[in-house]
């Protein structure tokens, strides 16, 4: 039997990035503030997930300015969303063995 | 035995997130069960002062009186039903803001916006709409028309909160319906709609997510 374990994507490993890609799956695209808020991390700490996922490119970045304030946004990549998905079905098979 | 658990933990996480970033979650029943009591009050206020105890079949008591003596009635009426809305809002606003910081969330993110944009499109519409026909002095469908766009405005703003919501807005499109075809009873199914069906959703929505 093959081990589902080969689908598991070291780059979710953390709960962290695990819940960044899991508030992006389900909407168009967030802020970094709202992600900020949401998974109640430092700057620092966020940034430094969301620089590794991008790296993997697993999320899109975008940069704007609102008024003189630099806003930047984030969205999953279609390659992003594939390998989540991927990384999901493998949780659950992982489940289902036990 | 940690490790067995990794992945139940991993999607019970992800599985929190997704919601969490994407509904807005701490609407409270409460809210619910305060603008029902809202409406029956504004309801009784409208039955025993304004339409003169005895003329739940409003429409055709407006009817007896001359359009010059209705307007003062439909002005008081209008003024009336700004007032319990606006109660009803505060109250939702003011529970919701409660349950908020209880649960230490935000109030105010992404989920809440997108829910007060898709309930205010249908609900404006409605709210002007329902505003043209009493100007033009058709008061009959006033009942059906609120009804209607507020169980149009739930079902549109449901995606974006508890299930419950999408159900209750089914329920007063239903309700909206039937006082479309029992004219007479516009008043009865204008508390039905806004007073019971509030109160019973919120009940239900408070034990199930708030206890």
């Amino acid at each position: 039997m093959k081990n589902p374990i080969i689908n598991l994507n070291k780059v979710f490993e953390s709960r962290i990035r695990l819940g960044i890609m899991s508030a992006l799956m389900v909407n168009d695209n967030i802020e970094f503030n709202s992600l900020k808020e949401l998974l109640e991390l430092t700057d620092g700490n966020l940034a430094s997930h969301l620089k590794a996922l991008e790296q993997n490119e697993m999320l899109q970045v975008s940069k704007q300015f609102v008024g003189r304030k630099p806003n930047t946004t984030y969205a999953v990549t279609q390659l992003g969303r594939e390998q989540f998905k991927q990384h999901l079905n493998a949780l659950e098979e992982l489940l289902n063995m036990q | 035995m940690e490790t067995k658990n990794k992945p139940l933990d991993d999607i019970l996480a992800i599985r929190n997130m997704m919601e969490r970033s994407s509904k807005f979650l701490s609407l409270s029943g409460l809210s619910g069960v305060f603008a029902g009591c809202c409406a029956i009050v504004g309801a009784a206020v409208a039955y025993f002062g304004i339409l003169k105890a005895g003329n739940i079949k409003y429409n055709e008591y407006m009817r007896s009186l001359s359009e010059v003596s209705t307007r003062e009635i439909r002005l008081e009426l209008m003024g009336l039903a700004l007032v319990v809305l606006a109660l009803a809002l505060g109250g939702a606003l003011y529970f919701s803001v409660r349950k908020a910081q209880k649960s230490k969330q935000n109030f105010w993110n992404k989920a809440s916006k997108q829910l007060l944009i898709h309930l205010f499109i249908p609900l404006f519409t409605g709210g002007i709409f329902s505003l043209l026909l009493i100007w033009h002095n058709n008061i009959d469908l006033v009942a059906s028309t609120t009804l209607i766009f507020y169980g149009l405005a739930l079902v549109n703003a449901g995606k974006f909160t508890f299930g419950e919501v999408h159900y209750l807005g089914l329920s007063e499109i239903v309700l909206g319906l039937l006082a479309g075809v029992f004219l007479h009873f516009g008043m009865v199914f204008w508390i039905l709609g806004f007073g019971v069906l509030h109160i019973v959703y919120g009940l239900v929505m408070y034990r199930k997510y708030e206890r």
